[in-house]
């Protein structure tokens, strides 16, 4: 088994609101192989997402795996609703950079 | 009125006026002759400003285009055209300005007389407070507890956001071209498909795959065409762009777009389940969709409300720094600004926001990597109060003093930060989403008023 990073098995790894007090990400894969393949890695899930940013359970509001969309999907909470004073992203369309290098292991003769 | 075998409707933008319509794609729909032209032209995406401040996120000209190639194409082909949460914010003066621009082009395009059906969203605070004061929760959404009369008190403007009821009232009425207040996107499509006799199942479901326009095709490329084909059996979402198609995989991204589970979506009537959706390539453009889900609600329909408050005035200063001891130091750095302001107003009143750029400036607490590597910063210093003046000299005191800080071993003892500009300068008001809840309603067009004028183009 080796490594690849998430940024080069999906096809789409986005942030974006979900109302005014959430942010969901979306992590897509063009193939339903791939998709497959990360999901039964079991690398993603809702620990790792805690600790990935750092936060409290009470602020993952959902985990999904998307089988339809080939998708793995999750929101959290923000602290303060979007566009509040001091808040930075008010779209929160960039919280998603994170997710690039993360390594999930694949088969040794695996290309996508 | 007969029932057709199939309604088409074309949605031409996913936030009309947001960024202008493509025209290409848009005139190959048209060609196509669909039987609605619908959009929606609001998002609460665009923060809390705008709905506190009674404006438009999306430019004037912008949004004029956009009206102007629907109602021209439209009127054309003496069809329905149908427009929800005008002007970003779909307030009261929002559907006043969107008429005003219909009636303006009416006139400049010599449009013959045609009905033009609109409604309110704004919801008088006073309404909902007698409504608390008599026992009902107004009850919050997402992880939002129940409104509080304090939270009510510190809202200065409520839109509802209107499910099919009001726009199907609209068609009843006999609309050419319907101006509708804050909406659910979904609504926009699905209340012309209702109206006309096809499933609910199917019609929320068209709603939801047309509600952004292009967002349902790939390659990527926003503000193109796509028209959505409703049967008693299917729905059919088709690209007209020629470089844009519909694809499973496009279309099944699409419903989790902007929402936090792609399975199920609530509107004002019931809840959407897509769970069970069925995706098939129908030809090269369209993608074909069965099996949705509309499960309507029991009781009092339960309406969403969206609230902003004003939090007071707002300057912002900016200050670069490029000392490697300073940046190493960075948080005791921003402390002695914030303590020098401190110093100066220790009754407080107003309240600062340092964002750090090369630090954690995008993702603040989210932000995972904890060691700042970047030879330089950028400070973004926000200030906010009620009072005009105090807002502007404590961020002015909170920037400067990135200038002054006091830290032991620095070297450059003429100054610890690089200015663009030596000075603040005044933005736009603080706002914040003081609601976003939902009120239970007996009869939901009570909330959304609903009235209709004449417009003539020729004289």
């Amino acid at each position: 088994m080796k490594t690849m990073k998430l940024v080069d098995l999906a096809k789409t790894i986005r942030s974006k609101n979900a109302g005014t007090d959430r942010i969901t990400f979306d992590i897509i894969f063009r193939e339903p192989e791939t998709y497959e393949l990360v999901k039964k890695s079991g690398v993603i899930n809702r620990q790792f997402v805690l600790d990935l940013f750092g936060i409290p359970e009470s602020r993952l509001a959902d985990f999904v795996e998307f089988d339809p969309g080939y998708a793995i999907k999750f929101t959290i909470n923000r602290l303060r609703p979007s566009g509040s004073f001091g808040e930075g992203d008010v779209f929160g369309c960039q919280q998603y950079p994170p997710l690039y290098d993360i390594e999930i292991p694949v088969p040794d003769d695996f290309k996508r | 009125m007969a029932k057709k075998k199939e309604l088409r409707i074309i949605s031409p933008n996913g936030h009309l006026g947001f960024a202008p319509t493509k025209e290409e794609s848009f005139w190959i729909g048209a060609a196509t002759k669909p039987d609605y032209y619908c959009a929606d032209s609001g998002s609460d995406d665009i923060g809390p400003v705008p709905l506190g401040a009674d404006k438009c996120a999306s430019h004037y000209d912008h949004q004029k285009h956009d009206l102007e190639l629907m109602l021209i194409a439209s009127r054309e082909q003496n069809v329905p055209m149908i427009i929800g949460s005008a002007g970003d914010t779909g307030t009261n003066s929002r559907v006043d300005m969107y008429i005003e621009m219909i009636k303006d082009l009416a006139k400049k395009h010599n449009l013959k007389p045609f009905k033009l059906c609109y409604f309110y969203s704004e919801v008088d605070k006073t309404y909902i407070h007698d409504r608390m004061v008599n026992g009902d929760q107004i009850e919050g959404l997402n992880s939002r507890s129940n409104l509080t009369l304090e939270e009510l008190e510190a809202t200065d403007r409520i839109v509802a956001v209107a499910g099919v009821h009001p726009f199907i009232k609209c068609l009843e009425m006999g609309a050419d071209v319907i101006i509708g207040g804050r909406s659910s996107d979904v609504a926009v499509f699905a209340a012309p498909a209702i109206y006309e006799g096809f499933p609910e199942n199917l019609a929320y479901y068209l709603g939801k795959v047309l509600e952004c326009a292009s967002f349902c095709c790939e390659p990527y490329g926003a503000k193109e065409s796509v028209i959505g084909t409703i049967t008693d059996e299917d729905v059919k979402v088709t690209a007209m762009a020629p470089f844009q198609r519909c694809t499973i995989a496009s279309v099944a991204g699409h419903a989790m777009y902007e929402r936090t589970n792609p399975f199920y979506e609530y509107v004002a009537g019931g809840c959407m389940d897509m769970s069970e959706c069925v995706y098939e390539q129908y030809d090269e453009k369209t993608c074909r969709i069965t099996n949705p889900k509309f499960i309507p609600i029991e009781g009092p329909i339960k309406v969403k409300l969206e609230g902003s408050g004003r939090v007071g005035y707002r300057y912002m200063g900016m200050a670069g720094i490029r000392d490697p001891y300073s940046i190493k130091n960075i948080d005791k750095l921003i402390d002695w600004a914030k303590s020098q302001v401190v110093e100066r107003h220790p009754e407080g009143g107003y309240e600062l926001s340092y964002r750090i750029f090369g630090k954690n400036g995008v993702m603040g607490d989210l932000e995972p990597i904890k060691e700042t590597k970047s030879h330089e910063l950028l400070v973004l210093v926000e200030g906010v109060s009620k009072d005009k003046a105090l807002a502007e000299e404590a961020t002015l005191i909170g920037t400067r003093q990135i200038f002054y800080a006091r830290l032991p071993e620095v070297k450059g003892t003429a100054g610890t930060a690089a200015f663009v500009l030596d000075e603040v300068t005044p933005i736009s008001d603080a706002y914040t989403w003081t609601m976003d809840h939902t009120v239970a309603m007996d009869n939901v067009m009570d909330l959304f008023p609903c009235h209709e004028i004449i417009i003539d183009g020729t004289n």
